[in-house]
């Protein structure tokens, strides 16, 4: 328990009455892919919000690489190797490919304040934005501003963004929402390509993906872990089924 | 091997920020009224000032979404400092110092100005430009307050350029300053601060997320903004050798505003071009009285944010690219 990219600690958060995030007790260990389920409203995109820093919890803490990060604002998290994605696109739509993946790599070099110099003196940046691209098949379309790119290329960019940080810990909130089924195994293939260095938690609905790319299952009910454990042990689990596999085949649920 | 790999990822950003010939032939142009239309030097003059004081505002509100409506505060502060230290020395050294004062107040304001967007943010900028005027015109034994600012005496530029009666040396340190700040405008937005501008006016949310410091960026960009509009108000104070209250004035502010939506946020030349139609349609209307002007500009502005989203500049490029599909 001791060694863990990212842990969250008897973490609470109410949103008056309701509770989004009851007692959650989470451990990441380096170089995981974990995946988080469960029903809608059960609290998992919350989670991600409390643990990057986009929501602040009520009570409990925030662990990155053992650090206390609790008190941390969300860019200082990301500056300490902890970078998410959104399930609804949330990207820059006037930049191209390029330009926003440059300005990522710009911000995690500390150069992004510099204004006396030209972009394109910074090679190395902008080859580099260039080669993440590259890795996730963006290359071509890398001068296309974002909201000209096709959805899934979107969705990719996504991973590219957050890639650029440098990511120790990459939170994906549904990474292949909304793209059809073929591309979304693509999509995951891609990331489970990612380096072993990058403790990787992601929400997935489709139990298929989940079940094929996660080497252990955390499954949410209610704002709290309800179970914990291999695919096997989540599928075979009387409890899960009842809440969550069993009222939807392919636990696709909608409401 | 891809197209895009065989160009490189540089050439295509490389392409962006090179200089073209509508560029040059524009700043060819503003020497034009030396030869062309030496009788209207002054009113060139009031042209370039507006112009620089709106491309300060380009810069906040085209690049990084920061909406002002009390941008005249930071040119209020660098025509009084101008005009208060005109006496004492040579007017290039005044200049800095003006916008020296404004980049301070403009530093001190940019921490309340980061926390904010929108609504919120319209009403504090609102609130900073109406605050300064009373505060000038209750300090009324430093800013001569509703008569405004006595005995200024601008020294000859140099020590060799007196400013003259035609306008000549109005407009030609208005328009140096003007082509040596917009220089460096050019190079800020084509800087990896400029993207980053750029990236917080698409989204601000997700500058966080990929672990940009937002609010020290709008700090940075806020000061150097109220610095160039500092200048402007100094150009102003030294070539008119006055300052009134109205320098801090809400209408000042609404009208750089009015300027810079007319030519297009966001593209520098755009608010040049708006400064110029502007300033000059104020001047060929003077005759008529005052609200009828502000009815046909009021008349422009709508028919300009409903048709041309991109503003007057934006209408011309999709001239330009509505003429080349057809030929």
């Amino acid at each position: 328990m001791n060694e863990s990219a990212l842990a969250a600690r008897g973490i609470n958060k109410r949103f008056g009455s309701l509770v989004v995030a009851a007692d959650v007790d989470l451990t990441l260990p380096p170089g995981a892919r974990y995946a988080l389920i469960g029903p809608n409203g059960a609290g998992k995109t919350t989670l991600i919000n409390l643990m990057t820093g986009m929501l602040r919890p009520d009570n409990g803490q925030i662990l990155l690489g053992g650090e206390d990060v609790t008190a941390l604002a969300p860019e200082d998290r990301v500056r300490r190797g902890l970078a998410r994605t959104y399930q609804i696109n949330s990207l820059f739509p006037h930049l191209t490919a390029l330009e926003s993946v440059t300005l990522a790599v710009c911000e995690r070099r500390r150069v992004a304040q510099t204004w006396w110099r030209r972009l394109i003196a910074y090679r190395d940046e902008i080859d580099e934005a260039h080669q993440i691209l590259g890795a996730l098949m963006l290359d071509a379309v890398c001068h296309r501003p974002a909201r000209e790119l096709a959805y899934g290329q979107q969705r990719l960019l996504e991973i590219a963004l957050a890639l650029a940080s440098r990511p120790k810990v990459l939170l994906l909130d549904e990474p292949a929402a909304g793209v059809p089924r073929d591309e979304s195994n693509e999509l995951f293939a891609a990331i489970a390509g990612l380096s072993r260095d990058i403790t990787v938690l992601f929400i997935e609905h489709d139990m298929e993906l989940v079940f094929r790319f996660a080497a252990r299952v955390i499954v949410m009910v209610g704002g709290s872990i309800l179970l914990e454990g291999t695919p096997a042990e989540i599928a075979a689990d009387p409890q899960v089924r009842a809440v969550y596999l069993g009222k939807a085949p392919r636990g696709l649920r909608n409401g | 091997m891809t197209n895009a790999t065989i160009v490189g990822p540089r050439d295509y950003l490389q392409a962006q920020m090179r200089w073209r010939w509508g560029e040059i032939a524009f700043w060819l142009a503003t020497l034009l009224p030396f030869i062309v239309t030496p009788n209207y030097l002054l009113l060139a003059s009031q042209v370039a000032i507006a112009a620089l004081f709106v491309l300060s505002l380009d810069l906040i509100l085209g690049f990084a979404g920061i909406v002002s409506l009390g941008h005249a505060a930071y040119f209020g502060i660098g025509a009084y400092t101008a005009g208060l230290i005109s006496k004492w020395g040579e007017p290039l050294t005044g200049l800095l110092i003006a916008a020296l004062a404004a980049g301070v107040f403009g530093y001190l304001t940019s921490f309340i100005v980061a926390r904010f967007r929108h609504l919120p943010l319209i009403m504090i900028t609102l609130g900073i430009g109406l605050l300064l005027q009373e505060a000038a015109n209750s300090a009324s034994w430093l800013t001569g307050g509703f008569d405004g600012l006595q005995g200024i005496r601008t020294w000859p530029i140099a020590g060799r350029f007196r400013f003259d009666l035609y306008g000549y040396t109005a407009y030609g340190y208005a328009l140096a300053a003007l082509f040596v700040i917009f220089l460096g405008a050019r190079r800020l937005i084509h800087s990896p601060f400029g993207l980053a501008l750029r990236g917080i006016r698409d989204n601000s949310q997700r500058m966080r997320a990929i672990g940009a410091s937002t609010h020290s960026h709008i700090r940075t960009i806020y000061t150097i903004a109220a610095m160039i509009a500092g200048i402007a108000g100094a150009i102003l104070a030294q070539s008119t050798e006055t300052v009134s209250l109205e320098v801090l004035g809400f209408q000042r502010s609404a009208d750089v505003l009015v300027m810079l939506i007319l030519g297009g946020t966001g593209q520098l030349y755009g608010g040049l071009l708006g400064a110029i139609v502007y300033m000059v349609a104020r001047d060929q209307f003077s005759g008529l009285n005052p609200q009828y002007w502000y009815f046909w500009i009021g008349l422009l502005l709508i028919a300009v944010v409903v048709v041309l989203p991109n503003g007057l500049l934006g209408g011309l490029a999709l001239l330009k690219r509505r003429s080349k599909a057809a030929s």
